[in-house]
């Protein structure tokens, strides 16, 4: 059975227990970057590491560190993991560090790092641990590159920057629609890929707050 | 003066923490069913906020900077590495110092706050105003009123959402889109409203 949890571990958040779909965690710094896919590729790449290790480093010191001051251990590894991911993209990419810009610091207050530290890696060996942050990383990945594939084709006609659609101010045909760029369109699109993905997986669908009764007058009639 | 009201117009409409930024979504999304609860979060939000801004921007101006630590004989020391463990550090111990300080002094406000007042460490929102400000490299004045404006601009966007989903539970929403989705719908369009701010300038 180890094999078989550990698979789930690893692909369960990536459809069936999203993290930003149904846990509704880490859309805080999650929209912003989705304007083209080789910033968000970047910003993937650096959540998955930190949830990743994150998950290993708090696994590994779980059974050492008291109660009353779990949160602020926590705080202090994600913190210094953050740190660590933004050195090395101020070195290698610094470009795209740029574009990022404070969104590579508030990995640390991201709820998925944070949530699955908590209500994980507090209580599973490191192996598993990882592999759960790694899967969450995973499953915020395929939400943010969905809508940065959207945003980037519609909204300046092209993929990781090379030009699919010739825009019309390069002398091509298409108008691109300057929406899509701007931050509104990212809260249409994750709204419309929950539908779609609640269509496919009805038991994600949440329950109603009232129910509509029949009427029990004939006032309408 | 006229610098400041522009700064503050500025943070409170045009750059919208939750709604330009996308920042404290997670908390505005979880705590925005009710109009009692989002005012509660949404005034705590303010004060924490007015307080950390200035609090770190004294902090990297006067220790983490390069060279800001000349007085101590280390000009050429560069700690600005260090900033979001001092930023995080400074809201933890802020909100905890804020928790005790409330539960002394004004209970009423305390027990209105609840449970939102620890959550608020972990609010994006409040990191991302800190890491503007440095970004930005804003003087202590100016971090004041940013970390005010941009707390009232959160507060704002989160009343209204509070205010549209109170009504939006008697609507028949499409099922897959009920909850969660037809909230992010609703997000957007707030979004798209604000944005007809952008055009301000003073």
């Amino acid at each position: 059975m180890a094999d078989a949890s550990a698979k789930q571990v690893l692909f369960e958040p990536i459809f069936s227990n999203n993290p930003i779909a149904l846990q509704i965690l880490g859309i805080c710094s999650a929209l912003a970057v989705t304007t083209s896919l080789n910033v968000t590729i970047v910003m993937c790449l650096a959540v998955i590491a930190v949830t990743g290790f994150s998950n290993l480093a708090v696994s590994l010191v779980r059974t050492q560190i008291p109660g009353s001051i779990r949160i602020i251990v926590q705080m202090t590894i994600i913190a210094s993991l953050v740190i660590v991911v933004d050195q090395i993209l101020k070195a290698y990419a610094y470009e795209i560090s740029k574009q990022l810009s404070v969104f590579v610091g508030l990995i640390i207050t991201n709820c998925i790092v944070m949530g699955r530290a908590e209500g994980f890696a507090m209580n599973n060996p490191p192996l598993l641990s990882f592999l759960d942050g790694i899967g969450n990383g995973l499953g915020y990945s395929v939400m943010l590159l969905f809508v940065a594939f959207f945003r980037e084709l519609i909204g300046a006609g092209s993929l990781f920057g090379f030009a699919l659609m010739p825009t019309v101010n390069e002398g091509g045909w298409y108008v691109p629609n300057g929406l899509l760029l701007l931050p509104p369109s990212a809260f249409f699109i994750i709204g419309l890929a929950i539908w779609g993905l609640r269509a496919w997986k009805p038991e994600q669908v949440e329950e109603p707050d009232f129910k509509m009764s029949r009427h029990t007058t004939k006032e309408a009639f | 003066m006229e610098h400041y009201i522009s700064l503050i117009l500025k943070a409170i409409f045009v750059e919208n923490m939750a709604l330009a930024f996308f920042l404290g979504m997670c908390t505005f999304l979880a705590i925005s069913k009710k109009i009692e609860a989002a005012t509660g979060l949404g005034i705590a939000v303010v004060v924490v906020l007015t307080v950390t801004v200035p609090v770190n921007n004294l902090l990297y101006n006067s220790i983490l900077r390069e060279g800001a630590l000349e007085w101590a004989g280390l000009p050429n020391v560069d700690l600005s590495f260090l900033g979001l463990l001092t930023y995080i550090g400074v809201i933890a111990a802020i909100v905890q110092i804020m928790e005790m300080v409330l539960d002394k002094y004004i209970p009423a406000l305390y027990a209105a706050l609840g449970v939102f007042l620890p959550l608020i460490t972990v609010n994006c929102a409040i990191l991302g105003a800190s890491l503007f400000m440095v970004e930005r490299d804003y003087t202590f004045g100016e971090s004041l009123v940013y970390g005010f404006g941009a707390g009232v601009g959160w507060a704002l966007a989160i009343v209204a959402l509070a205010g549209i989903r109170e009504k939006l539970k008697y609507s028949d929403v499409p099922e897959g889109l009920r909850g969660l989705g037809i909230t992010f719908i609703t997000v957007g369009l707030m979004s798209l409203g604000f944005m007809s701010f952008s055009g301000i300038s003073l």
